[in-house]
């Protein structure tokens, strides 16, 4: 293992990480939700999802925040790197998994185990280690 | 005062993907490539994030209802079983793939990135394609009930 001293931003990953778990307890002190955005997104495929317009209103803002931090200053960079057809195929893989699961990177990772909750540590320690797999199996077997 | 407080979250939320360099798929996979050459920065944003949030979910259980609601929106799900192992390790090889989880996705998509828009719109209809499943699955199982 090499680490990546030229990519590595501890200091704003940990502050970035910080307003993310901040958002989380704003959002469950304030609206008692868990902010699990593949539960938010999942909950819009079905009218009653719409019925509480806070799933709505919490797409809006992520959508939001982009158009908000240009205002204030240049975007970081945001590096697609996949083909059409890998974005297509690892889409419908996250947004299957994600459903069948009951949770993602945010409501297992984050909210699921600031709960303590084992079924979220069961979920985050699974795709974590099927995401190492498969980037290991892209980049070092067939990519070379 | 519910609609406006969950923008804030959202927004708050999506800035703090923007901050922390998540929002860039590039970075995500900089973290997955433990061969490669390793980023270890999704670490520190979930050591900021669960710090936080831990101390908002903390709190939370002192109080009776949340300031908006009438009841607070709790999972009731307790067990660890098989969907919930398959589905993350399906979520987990397509997270490897293209570098996106749901978030992430949905910021990129704000920031006017195509390849997140069509990712997002893969997302939805894999989303779909659950519910169709599990819809299935359940009239199955109450035809072989009866």
């Amino acid at each position: 293992m090499v680490v990546d001293w030229a990519n590595f931003t501890p200091i704003e990953s940990l502050l970035g990480g910080a307003m993310i778990g901040l958002s989380a307890a704003l959002l469950m002190l304030l609206n008692g939700r868990i902010a699990g955005i593949s539960g938010v997104l999942g909950g819009l495929l079905t009218a009653d999802g719409w019925r509480d317009g806070w799933r709505v209103s919490f797409v809006a803002g992520l959508l939001a925040a982009p158009v908000l931090y240009v205002l204030m200053r240049p975007l970081p960079p945001i590096v697609v790197q996949a083909s059409v057809p890998l974005l297509i195929l690892g889409g419908l893989l996250v947004g299957f998994g994600t459903r069948a699961a009951s949770g993602c990177t945010s409501g297992h990772g984050v909210c699921g185990i600031s709960r303590g909750s084992v079924r979220s540590i069961a979920a985050t320690l699974t795709f974590m280690v099927a995401g190492f797999v498969t980037v290991f199996a892209i980049r070092h077997l067939w990519g070379g | 005062m519910r609609n406006m407080s969950s923008f804030l979250a959202g927004l708050l939320f999506g800035l703090g993907l923007i901050v922390s360099g998540m929002a860039s798929p590039a970075k995500v996979l900089g973290f997955l490539d433990l061969a490669g050459h390793w980023d270890p920065s999704l670490a520190f944003v979930m050591i900021g994030a669960i710090a936080f949030a831990s101390i908002g979910f903390f709190a939370s259980r002192r109080i009776e209802k949340p300031l908006l609601d009438e009841t607070k929106h709790l999972p009731t799900k307790k067990k660890i079983d098989t969907q919930l192992i398959v589905g993350s390790a399906i979520f987990g090889v397509g997270w490897g793939i293209a570098g996106f989880c749901p978030g992430p996705v949905v910021v990129a998509v704000g920031a006017g990135k195509f390849g997140a828009a069509i990712f997002l719109a893969a997302m939805l209809a894999g989303m779909l394609a659950f519910n169709l499943f599990d819809t299935q699955r359940t009239i199955r199982g109450n035809a072989d009930a009866r």
